[in-house]
């Protein structure tokens, strides 16, 4: 039971993680209709960029994540401008085709400059905290509740502000959203700098609990992919609910079966929803 | 019949998109769809062509039942079809555009074309000439090495016409044929269809010029919220209280009312 | 018409006379043509990825692996099982062929991005199987020892020239089915899929089946040339099998033309020279190359063959559609005679 609640508690924190990196990219997906598949890369990125705001610069924790968030918020808009936007009359192959050589470019700016070795993040927060009889390390606790206050925090922004809901009008109806006269150009490139300010914070959430490497996007790429095809590519809900049950699948399996059967939950999830239900579990229903 | 259609439905999230709908499309004649906008036109062409799945009743074609059946193979049973909006391969010369619609009577496949074997051969050759009969017969062989893309509207809309007689069709669906065209071009749309006609082939299409629906149509079936609601000659549509009763209660600025 | 003055036919003769010759004309300098072997090993494998994304318009990222799968059937059965080459290649084409038929049946049913996610997680389950499965792939270590093709009579591949023919003759099979298929009902029909998919139904295209077919033949195609790779370096390791691999091979395709004939041979060339000379700077290499990427994709999606279609004049241009069979039988000729 100890050992249950102790899982529970890795596999929500390991949720939240995967809830804020999988928003990020779903909210992408439903403004600009691609799959950005730099995601793992831009993650990987900004776990690398607290590393440098804390060690090197000396930030405080949390601010050294801010820091980071910021970072990757402008370089989304930079990408928005000098990548996508030029290529939005394009097929969407070609913009799947940018992101693989975005994301190549990123792994190699790391490798150079990190290095291609693991590097150790110490953990600026110590200390455990018993819950219900097991042992929770504070660390944990920060990333759920951090996780909660941006959800809440995005969904304010989505609902509130006329930015966020403009992202939600085109998300919901593109054409329409045309019509009344939305700037879709500022739209996207809202869109990149919250899902990039999203997908910072859960790495920097994240680094001093996982050793830092420059592909350790690749694993984390497939599996926020797992989760946004569960959640139906372009569904916030979908991500959240997608989010805190692969990973809890992913821990529990990890614990009572063995660390390759975590691995391979995640696969056998995503072959077995795609197998099943091409669109996501909860897809839009196209109308055929 | 050449086409019989009884109790046709469509449910698009609960909501009936169609609903019941019995047609009888004649053989050599000229069948038109109206209704106000809508109705379900472009939704019960959906479900001839296979594009769609009938959540009910059945498509008998040629005596033979074609309900559900998908689009490559309502094709080559003898049904074409033509968008609303044209669509055509835009990176592809005019003669290559027609050409895939031979596709569907290719005898060879991608072994015989890597081989070139005189089948091969044999095909690519009535392939051609069957595509350049089509483009003569619709005015666009003089455009044949012409991008698609880069052809006004009213030519595009002949070469996606060229484009579905090059699939040998017995049934040709035309879905707004003479959309954004103007009145000559509308009336030149119709002696194309009139010559179509005469080939034997039988035609039914979606309209709301309404000039040119009665001057084509043999039969006019009319649809309201997904139903059929009148049948009968252009003469009997036009009288007909329940049809005009839709049209007034519909926007008819955009459908025009049958007048 | 006179066909000696088409400009596309000059360029097609000029390759493939460049690539005869290039024995003789690189004799003496051995590392030389076993580079330009591998770029021809590279640029078949591209002539698969050229069909499923080229002509049918389906972003494959399971390319790469497919490759690497030919090239550890190989690999792993003519060292530890020490079968012939001859066998442990046909295993290759005839497994990765089984393979991309299985993946397609759930991959196809996806469509555009699902399609594209579904086969990058498919290349890395695959990486994952060959760095995980040690007793079986060796994981890290890699497979060494490959064996060359075994002689035929008095054919002996362990000489570079005629290993780089036997290349070549794969490559220039590869070049011609890529032309015989965009002149005929089936190429068209994948083209038509690419460009519409409403459309290709709507003038009879099974798109399901044309779909599957052209994926299976990628992952063929992939395979072999997988399967010729290992047997050229001698060694393989799990990077033959990652998503670089299949990055790299776009990046052939997207410089040469995509959906083009002579496309991925050129692509395959010219990039691999870039390598060489880029050597020194193994790290650099994507730095340069992840933004070569995005600028192609921006300003050339077409790539140089389509870049230099467009200067080809009119006239030329469209010749192979003419509905004269003389016309059509002579450039396919051509093709042939030059390529082999």
């Amino acid at each position: 039971m100890t050992l249950f609640v102790q899982q529970l508690a890795n596999g929500l924190a390991l949720g939240g993680i995967y809830c804020l990196a999988a928003i990020g990219l779903t909210l992408v997906f439903g403004v600009l209709g691609f799959p950005n598949l730099a995601h793992g890369a831009l993650y990987m990125l900004g776990a690398y960029l607290t590393f440098f705001f804390l060690t090197d610069v000396g930030l405080p924790y949390v601010v050294a994540i801010l820091a980071a968030a910021v970072v990757l918020a402008f370089l989304g808009v930079v990408l928005e401008r000098l990548v996508f936007h030029p290529l939005r009359n394009s097929p969407h192959t070609h913009h799947m085709i940018a992101t693989v050589g975005v994301m190549f470019f990123l792994v190699a700016v790391v490798q150079e400059i990190w290095g291609t070795g693991f590097l150790r993040m110490e953990s600026p927060v110590n200390g455990q905290v018993s819950v219900a009889g097991a042992q929770v390390s504070w660390q944990r606790i920060i990333i759920i509740v951090t996780a909660v206050v941006v959800l809440l925090l995005l969904t304010w922004f989505l609902k509130r502000s006329p930015h966020g809901q403009a992202i939600e009008a085109i998300e919901q109806d593109r054409t329409g959203a045309a019509l009344v006269g939305i700037n879709p150009s500022m739209v996207s490139m809202v869109t990149f700098a919250v899902s990039l300010a999203l997908v910072a914070i859960a790495a920097g959430l994240v680094a001093p609990i996982n050793l830092l490497s420059p592909g350790m996007g690749d694993s984390l790429s497939l599996t926020v992919f797992a989760i946004i095809i569960l959640g139906g590519l372009g569904s916030l809900p979908g991500a959240i609910i997608g989010g805190f049950t692969i990973a809890i699948a992913e821990v529990m399996a990890a614990t009572y079966i063995s660390v390759g059967a975590g691995e391979a939950a995640i696969f056998i999830i995503l072959i077995a929803v795609l197998a099943i239900k091409p669109t996501g579990i909860f897809g839009t229903v196209t109308q055929r | 019949m050449l086409l019989e259609v009884r109790g046709l439905g469509k449910k698009f999230g609960g909501l009936d998109a169609v609903k019941g709908v019995d047609l009888d499309v004649p053989e050599g004649q000229v069948t038109a769809i109206i209704g106000p906008n809508g109705a379900g036109k472009s939704t019960l062409f959906n479900l001839l062509a296979g594009f769609y799945r009938p959540t009910s009743g059945t498509v008998t074609f040629e005596g033979k039942d074609i309900t559900g059946m998908k689009p490559h193979r309502t094709v080559r049973e003898g049904i074409a079809r033509t968008f609303q909006t044209t669509k055509l391969f835009d990176d592809a010369t005019v003669l290559d555009n027609v050409l895939a619609g031979r596709v569907v009577r290719s005898k060879s496949n991608a072994l015989d074309a890597v081989f070139h074997t005189p089948r091969h051969r044999r095909d690519e050759r009535a392939s051609k000439a069957r595509a350049m009969e089509e483009l003569e017969f619709v005015g666009a062989a003089h455009l044949r090495d012409r991008l698609a893309s880069k052809l006004p509207q009213e030519a595009q809309k002949r070469v996606s016409m060229a484009q579905a007689l090059a699939t040998e069709p017995r049934l040709l669906l035309l879905d707004e044929p003479a959309a954004g065209t103007n009145d000559e071009e509308t009336e030149a749309f119709g002696l194309l269809i009139r010559q179509i006609v005469a080939r034997g082939i039988t035609v039914c299409l979606v309209e709301h010029k309404m000039s040119m629906v009665m001057n084509l149509a043999d039969q006019i079936v009319v649809l309201d919220h997904g139903q059929r609601i009148a049948t009968g000659t252009p003469a009997q549509i036009k009288s007909d209280p329940l049809v005009i009763e839709a049209y007034l209660g519909a926007n008819t600025d955009q459908a025009g009312a049958p007048a | 018409m006179t066909n000696r003055l088409n400009p596309r036919l000059l360029g097609v003769a000029l390759i493939a006379i460049a690539l005869l010759v290039a024995p003789f004309a690189l004799s003496g300098q051995q590392y030389l043509l076993r580079v330009v072997t591998t770029a021809a090993i590279y640029a078949i494998a591209a002539y698969g990825l050229n069909i499923i994304l080229g002509l049918t318009g389906q972003l494959s990222l399971a390319h790469g692996a497919f490759f690497g799968v030919g090239a550890y059937t190989v690999g792993l059965l003519t060292t530890d099982y020490d079968w012939s080459f001859w066998t442990a290649f046909l295993a290759a084409i005839v497994g990765t062929t089984v393979l991309g038929y299985v993946s397609g049946l759930i991959a196809l049913r996806t469509q555009g991005a699902y399609f594209a996610i579904f086969t990058m997680a498919l290349g890395f389950l695959i990486f994952i199987i060959v760095v995980r499965w040690e007793s079986v792939t060796h994981a890290h270590s890699g497979v060494s020892g490959v064996k060359f093709p075994e002689n035929i009579g008095p054919i002996d591949f362990t000489e570079p020239a005629t290993m780089y023919y036997f290349v070549l003759l794969f490559l220039a099979g590869a070049a011609y089915t890529t032309h015989a298929l965009l002149h005929s009902n089936a190429g068209r029909s994948l083209v038509a899929i690419r460009t519409s998919e409403d459309l290709a139904k709507s003038i009879g295209v099974n798109v399901a089946v044309s779909k599957q077919l052209a994926f299976t033949a990628s992952a063929t195609i992939a395979g072999l040339a997988g399967g010729l790779f290992a047997s050229l370096n001698g060694f393989i390791g799990p990077d033959s099998t990652g998503i670089d691999r299949t990055f790299e091979m776009l990046l052939f395709l997207l410089i040469g033309g995509l959906g083009t004939v002579m496309g991925p041979i050129l692509g395959s060339l010219l990039v691999a020279f870039l390598f060489e000379m880029l050597q020194d700077l193994e790290t650099y290499r994507f730095i340069v190359l992840g933004p070569i990427i995005v600028l192609l994709v921006i300003f050339a999606p077409r790539g140089l063959i389509g870049y230099l279609n467009e200067l080809v004049p009119a006239r030329f241009r469209h010749r192979d559609t003419t509905p004269e069979p003389v016309a059509s039988t002579t450039v396919s000729d051509t093709t042939k005679d030059g390529a082999l």
